[in-house]
């Protein structure tokens, strides 16, 4: 990545709405003018980044989401962790861990467990690959695409994968006095999907993809 | 003075950053309602902020973890749970549950009153570091989610009939919720609110 610029502070007097843009934390309005692939475009009131562009991006973003989806689905048919203790076996796939709060008084949690963990980082990279197919492909949005990449978006924070590798690496600390561990392949899978699900959300730039959705 | 999309008598939109007259109430581009932060103000934000609080207190008070094994049942709640895990020389992950279960609740609760208190106030703090302020509190809430996940994991894991069993008390559940609601809490105050002092000044 080059050299940081940030855009002019502009007049609004003369200039059309359309080529205008405001930062969306602090409200500053710039001229929408999106840099090359070089730099970064930095609000220069409050340094939050406009516009963040890189050369190739939509198709690295695709193929992380791909990976991740690819990832998730496989998580839920192997093993993601064994325990043995005194000639007893115990092994949890990512279903027991989502079902592990299944009394009817706290089935809420599980849901939302289900969503943070399975459902929301599945639908927002399925989301993504929607938005991002036709564009990649020099084709017009599908349709409501728009609406899917905004659902994406406000999705961000509550898609919690990287989160629960955190607490599965606390929790074999917890287990390891108290029984044997033994990670199996699911476990790996979801370092990785977390992994890549955070480089995923790193490459996209969410000015460029909306002015693309724009002008497609 | 820097130039504002309001002081141009303009609306942006939150998602995608476009501008349209001050009394569009949904953004063209994007779909996203336009919404006008003076008219909202700061009420979503306090109401659940009280939320988040009075499901707090119980997931303190209340145990997380019920751990059943041949010689004992033992109940943990959140800062019981962390104080065994010293006892057994378990610094870092001790460290890991408190900062994310204890120290960041706490400091959220307080940054986002403090912001919402002082949103006029810019001798105590500048725009600058109360814009970083809200970011920290908004990038780090969501961590504290840790120990719930960390309750699902042992409660599926440790069912080994009688000699060890481990299930969720009832704080897991206000314990998620108070995450849950001080993340809408921060996701619902703006921060065009703490730039918007300097323009009046
Ligand atoms: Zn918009």
């Amino acid at each position: 990545m080059g050299a940081w610029v940030g855009l002019n502070e502009v007049t609004a007097e003369g200039i059309a709405n359309k080529d205008l843009i405001a930062c969306r934390q602090c409200d500053a309005l710039y001229r929408d003018i999106e840099p090359d692939d070089e730099h970064r475009a930095i609000c220069s009131r409050c340094s939050a980044t406009l516009y963040a562009p890189r050369e190739g991006s939509f198709l690295q973003v695709f193929a992380f989401a791909l990976t991740v989806l690819v990832l998730i689905v496989a998580a839920l048919w192997f093993p993601f962790i064994s325990i043995s203790k005194a000639g007893l076996h115990h092994t949890s796939s990512i279903f027991d861990v989502v079902l592990s709060f299944s009394t009817t008084e706290m089935i809420p949690l599980t849901l939302a467990v289900a969503a943070m963990i399975l459902l929301l980082p599945a639908l927002r990279v399925l989301l993504t690959l929607y938005v991002l197919g036709p564009l990649l492909a020099d084709k017009a949005p599908l349709p409501h695409a728009a609406l899917a990449f905004r659902i994406s978006e406000r999705l961000r924070p509550w898609a919690m994968a990287e989160i629960f590798v955190l607490g599965v690496a606390v929790a074999l600390v917890k287990i390891h006095a108290l029984a044997h561990v033994s990670p199996g392949p699911a476990f790996w899978m979801f370092i990785a999907l977390a992994l890549i699900a955070t480089m995923q959300d790193r490459a996209a730039c969410s000015l460029t993809i909306w002015k693309a959705l724009e002008n497609k | 003075m820097i130039e504002t999309a309001k002081s141009a008598g303009l609306a942006a939109c939150t998602t995608c950053a476009r501008v349209w007259p001050h009394d569009q109430a949904r953004c063209d581009r994007c779909g996203s309602p336009i919404v006008d932060r003076d008219r909202r103000g700061l009420q979503p934000v306090w109401a659940w902020w009280f939320a988040g609080l009075l499901c707090y207190i119980p997931a303190n008070i209340y145990p997380m973890l019920r751990t059943k094994t041949l010689l004992a049942y033992q109940e943990n709640t959140i800062i019981g749970g962390a104080v065994e895990l010293v006892a057994h020389g378990s610094y870092g992950v001790a460290a890991i549950i408190l900062i994310a279960s204890v120290l960041i609740p706490v400091i959220k609760f307080l940054s986002i009153a403090y912001l919402a208190l002082n949103i006029r106030d810019r001798r105590r703090m500048s725009q600058h570091s109360r814009h970083q302020l809200y970011e920290v509190v908004e990038f780090v809430g969501r961590w504290s989610m840790v120990d719930v996940f960390v309750v699902a994991i042992l409660s599926s894991l440790i069912q080994l009939q009688d000699v060890a069993s481990i299930n969720p008390g009832p704080a897991a559940m206000t314990f998620a919720l108070s995450v849950i609601f001080t993340m809408l809490s921060a996701q619902s105050f703006d921060p065009r609110l703490i730039w918007d002092s300097e323009d009046q000044a």
